[in-house]
């Protein structure tokens, strides 16, 4: 019967979250390294009076304001998501999780929410040391929601500091123990520093090309001083970025790693594709884990390795998956498996790109080597992902539960028909797609625009006029006299 | 403090977020509901750049609303959410599509692109507007709840009375983009928008007694609220002042001595002769009064509202205390509300504030 082919209303559901949570973490995981890279970029330039700081600033200003908003409006799905479709999870979990998303709201989404406008427009209508205050309450804003999300996020992992009530709702009991539950200081450590890193990679993309396209437009070598004075400085700084932070954060992700063999066992043992429980065990490098056969088939691996890396010790006992019962286990092992090797080897890389950096500058050719602008172009969707094969690798392998170990996924869903919920995800695919794809479009084109000296402000192509209230001699001579406000009142 | 009073103060929250979401994104999306009624591009422009720098964080009040009801009412969240499931993502998806809007339009590249970024700006207003009168008539004829989880079927939303109050709710927020439009811009646009914000004022009052006259006899409750010894004398002075705030909006459309003075007044020495007066304050003062009466059409229907369906939060039968989460989570978050609102409140002024005055053409976006 087709009508037994058609996919489970919870199958759907998983998926329809699954596929719009994937789609919003892109915008936060590049805006909310290009906030702080916006602000240092604003602070340099106030220090330094240097215009290529400012010059770099506007350029990415705009590519900013159309990433922040298609993160917002994808958010918002967010936030209605878990009672559309996932009622009886914000049900029982709401007097948990419910105040951390409301601290989000009124901690950091007003804050970005508020001053986005004058980052974006006020440029011409506020002082430089206010621009600059909202730019950094709006990188500030960013980084406190990622706190309150990735807060609840790791509660769902690491559950403490609760009681379970008769009816089955979790009740809060030591609300420190919640926020700063034992999974959440090195997630939201590694979260942030992969969204640093997705930036940086993006930028020393963008900035690799433009370096690359002067001299393919030359025909020849251009000597590094006549290349583009705005493409050196964000190549130069993106690349810093790879050489000092990429290896912290493997080092995050191995903590990680071992926070959670403690915790979850279950995860670890998809992540590294182990069935059988061994003292000793060999690192798996690559292999296809085949759940019919509760074996991982092909396995190249390395001794002795596994059980190094996560016990620390020669002989260690590790866990596999057969250690748990079938339904404790990770709905989809190979998804975990290789999800995870996916964004290793993209650490991997990104560490290659930093070190080759380092001694490029040594050599002074860091902006001059072909090769290596064409890698650090190829290397520019690689933050992005990683942190998105890492979020499958860490959410996949929660499965099957919503709240580790106590409340299922299957238990979590809202009681909504398989139809309408098939209908809302047809919508949010072909929406998402039109909406986000031409978004995406622009943003290359934004990509690809020179950047160029005296870089034109989203606000400043004409300077703005406070029309109205202010009385106008009063303005004007508050225009004349400041030499760093844009001429403000002096045409219209 | 008892756990009720808690709760009390908390439904009194959220019933201000969800009207402070209202009233500001409301004239948002009214920009965008007027756009048919706007061809030309110059006027199109003038108006989005009314409302680009706030209207993020106009939107965030229906996160707080979400979020807050989630946080604080879960049952209220976990029942509404899954019985309005169709008509909220359609809201959300409109949303999704306008707000992307506000930047595309501006980096359209060709005479098409931007059509269809107005297209999107202006039909993800009107649906989400839409869809939002559809959720709030689905919520007030009722929701079937059963243990704790929403027991109806997923077009139960869909009545004469909810689609009603859908095309009611695009109206009023068609008269706050109008009376907001003869607020922020002057000359042609702003004599258009005054002509929409009558036609749409004579609308929205028709539509709002007619949804009133409806409600009470809705659910039995609502009915003893209004008709009975003494909450009638709590519940009289609204329509009352309905009638008296509907004179005053229509008088504030008419033009007014201050602005012939203003028309006749000697053109500023400094200025270019081809610019036109900058307005005085009494101007933008006088113009700013339609505005403030749309919002007291909406206070007051909400107030009414609110009298209707108190102290329920999902009728027929859930209240606010059978919904309320757990006292200490209450607590938790009314500690930073009672911190946090204040300043965002106070911020969020100071940015419409430096946003302040009339817009002119080529005024410096994008």
């Amino acid at each position: 019967m087709l009508w037994d082919a058609f996919p489970s209303a919870l199958d759907l559901a998983r998926f329809q979250f699954a596929f719009t949570v994937t789609f919003h973490f892109i915008f936060p995981a590049f805006t909310i390294g290009l906030a702080s890279y916006l602000a240092v970029l604003e602070g340099l330039w106030l220090w330094t009076k240097r215009e290529v700081y400012l010059d770099v600033f506007r350029f990415w200003l705009k590519i900013f304001a159309v990433a922040f908003a298609m993160g917002v409006v994808s958010g918002i799905v967010m936030s209605y998501q878990f009672g559309t479709n996932w009622s009886v999870f914000a049900d029982r979990t709401a007097p948990v999780l419910g105040p951390l998303l409301g601290y989000e709201v009124l901690t950091a989404f007003f804050l970005e929410a508020g001053f986005l406008g004058v980052m974006l427009f006020g440029l011409g209508r506020v002082g430089k040391g206010l621009h600059f205050t909202a730019t950094c309450l709006v990188a500030i804003g960013t980084l406190i929601s990622g706190f309150w999300i990735l807060s609840a996020n790791s509660w769902m992992h690491t559950p403490a500091g609760y009681s379970i009530a008769p009816d089955g709702r979790f009740m809060p009991e030591d609300w420190w123990a919640i926020v700063f539950n034992p999974s959440f200081p090195l997630r939201f450590l590694h979260t942030i520093t992969g969204a640093y890193l997705t930036t940086a990679m993006i930028i020393g993309a963008v900035a690799a090309w433009h370096l690359l396209r002067e001299r393919l437009r030359a025909g020849m070598a251009v000597p590094a001083e006549r290349l583009n004075e705005r493409a050196k400085v964000m190549f130069s700084m993106a690349m810093w970025m790879a050489a000092a932070v990429a290896p912290v954060q493997a080092v995050f992700g191995d903590l990680q790693g071992l926070l959670a063999f403690r915790y979850q066992p279950q995860k670890v043992a998809a992540m590294e594709g182990h069935w059988e429980t061994q003292r000793g065990a060999p690192l798996i490098l690559f292999g296809f884990p085949d759940m019919e056969r509760e074996e991982t088939r092909m396995a190249v691996s390395i001794p002795r390795l596994g059980s190094l890396i996560l016990t620390h010790e020669w002989d260690g006992e590790v866990r596999g998956l057969k250690a748990f019962p079938p339904e404790q286990r990770p709905t989809n092992v190979p998804l975990v498996f290789w999800s995870f090797r996916i964004m290793v080897a993209m650490g991997v890389l990104m560490i290659a790109l930093g070190l080759i950096s380092l001694w490029l500058r040594w050599k002074g050719r860091l902006y001059t080597t072909p090769w290596f602008l064409r890698f650090a172009i190829a290397m520019g969707p690689s933050g992005l992902i990683a942190v998105t094969f890492g979020w499958i690798t860490t959410e996949a392998g929660r499965q099957p539960y919503t709240v580790y170990n106590l409340l299922t996924t299957a238990e979590s869903v809202s009681p909504i028909a398989a139809p309408a919920v098939a209908t809302s995800l047809a919508m949010f695919i072909v929406v998402y797609f039109v909406v986000f794809g031409a978004g995406t479009w622009y943003l290359f084109r934004l990509f690809g625009k020179t950047p160029a000296a005296h870089e034109s402000d989203i606000a400043a192509e004409e300077p703005i006029r406070t029309a109205g209230i202010t009385p106008a001699p009063q303005v004007a001579r508050r225009g004349a006299s400041g030499p760093g406000r844009h001429t403000v009142e002096q045409r219209g | 403090m008892s756990a009720e009073t808690i709760a009390t103060i908390w439904a009194f929250l959220i019933a201000t977020a969800v009207f402070l979401y209202v009233v500001m994104d409301g004239f948002d999306l009214g920009i965008g509901i007027l756009f048919p009624w706007m061809q030309d591009r110059e006027d199109r422009d003038i108006a989005v750049n009314t409302v680009a720098p706030v209207w993020d964080g106009n939107e965030t009040w229906l996160i707080l609303g979400g979020g807050g009801l989630f946080a604080v009412f879960p049952l209220a969240y976990a029942t509404i959410l899954p019985a309005l499931y169709m008509p909220l993502i359609v809201m959300l998806l409109a949303l999704v599509f306008r707000g992307v809007a506000f930047e595309m339009r501006f980096r359209a590249e060709s005479d098409s692109q931007r059509r269809f970024w107005d297209w999107s700006f202006s039909g993800g207003s009107i649906a989400a507007a839409f869809t939002q009168g559809i959720a709030l008539g689905a919520l007030v004829q009722g929701i079937q709840v059963e243990d704790r989880a929403y027991a109806g079927g997923w077009w139960d939303w869909l009545t004469a009375y909810s689609l009603f109050t859908g095309v009611a709710l695009v109206a009023g927020y068609g008269l706050l983009g109008a009376s907001w439009l003869v607020w922020k811009t002057e000359g042609g646009l702003q004599e258009r928008a005054r002509d929409l914000a009558r036609v749409l004022g004579l609308v929205t009052l028709l539509f709002i007694a007619a949804v009133s006259a409806i409600m009470p006899f809705l659910l039995p409750e609502f009915r003893a609220r209004w008709f009975s010894f003494p909450t009638i004398l709590l519940a009289l002075p609204v329509p009352v002042l309905l009638v008296l705030l509907a004179v005053r909006f229509f008088r504030a459309l008419e033009p007014t001595p201050a602005r012939e003075a203003e028309a006749a007044r000697a053109p500023d020495p400094r200025l270019p002769p081809e610019a036109p007066p900058r307005p005085t304050g009494r101007v933008i003062w006088h113009d700013s009064v339609p505005f403030f009466c749309a919002l007291g059409f909406f206070l007051l229907s909400y107030v009414g509202l609110g009298i209707s369906m108190w102290p329920l939060i999902v009728p027929p039968e859930i209240t606010i205390w059978d919904a309320a989460a757990p006292a200490s989570t209450q607590l938790f978050l009314l500690v930073g509300a009672a911190v946090l609102l204040p300043i965002i409140l106070a911020y969020t002024g100071y940015v419409y504030w430096i946003f302040r005055g009339k817009v002119r053409a080529g005024e410096g976006y994008h």
